[in-house]
């Protein structure tokens, strides 16, 4: 699968959060259905992030009991967790280093990039099963 | 046996299972004895013989680093979680 469906309420929802919590990055779940052909944005969950304030700027983290929790939640709704977002605060949509050592793979990555306060690209990203790079998925908004 | 539930995106490598019977006394046995089963799990769970930084175990509400990590004892039908610290940013 290398498409990923978002619709453009949710979408504008990721951007308003990203926006709100500039300069600092924020984040948050992916819950969605696994198609044949695609993966499909269902909701998304906003999360806190817990990394040192001084640091936001350029780094996100989240509880473990985050997402022991939202990965019940989506259990009990019938959905997945198919992935998470987090912004770059005027830096390009573009995976770092660091967001690979953190990765897992057959998760969805969305990087939201906003410059000077405005959300101004999205592009989702999936980790090689080798850890070795991101590659690219196609995103459509509908 | 004790349990180990696995996250989401790792359920590929165990064949879409949640949860996987493992044995071993402590929490460092039951982890080898899940790779034993799903090897293709240990890329991303373990750097070396180090857990990743990401990773953690949870007995319950515990994270083992709090208790005496992967040497933690546990019961034969004790309920383990792996949960990844879910963390990114620029560089």
């Amino acid at each position: 699968m290398r498409v990923i469906i978002i619709s453009g309420e949710l979408q504008q929802r990721v951007f308003e959060q990203m926006e709100a919590t500039y300069p600092n990055e924020g984040g948050g779940f992916l819950l969605g259905a696994a198609e044949a052909e695609a993966l499909t944005v269902v909701d998304i969950i906003q999360v806190d992030n817990v990394f040192a304030a001084e640091e936001q700027h350029h780094r996100y983290a989240m509880r473990p009991q985050d997402w022991m929790r939202l990965e019940d939640q989506a259990d009990e709704r019938g959905l997945t967790l198919i992935g998470y977002y987090h912004s770059h605060p005027d830096s390009p949509a573009l995976p770092s280093d660091y967001d690979r050592e953190h990765a897992l793979p057959n998760f969805v990555y969305i990087i939201t990039s906003v410059m000077m306060a405005r959300a101004a690209d999205m592009r989702a990203w999936r980790l090689q099963p080798d850890r070795s790079r991101f590659d690219q998925l196609t995103l459509e908004v509908l | 046996m004790a349990k180990i539930r696995i996250p989401t995106p790792l359920r590929a490598f165990t064949d879409g299972a949640a949860d996987i019977d493992v044995a071993g006394g402590t929490v460092g046995e039951a982890l080898a004895n899940l790779l034993d089963q799903h090897p293709e799990l240990r890329a991303h769970l373990f750097n070396g013989e180090e857990l990743r930084s990401f990773v953690n175990i949870f007995i319950g509400d515990e994270d083992i680093r709090f208790l005496q990590g992967l040497d933690t004892e546990i019961d034969a039908n004790e309920s383990l979680r792996i949960i990844p610290s879910i963390a990114g940013g620029l560089k």
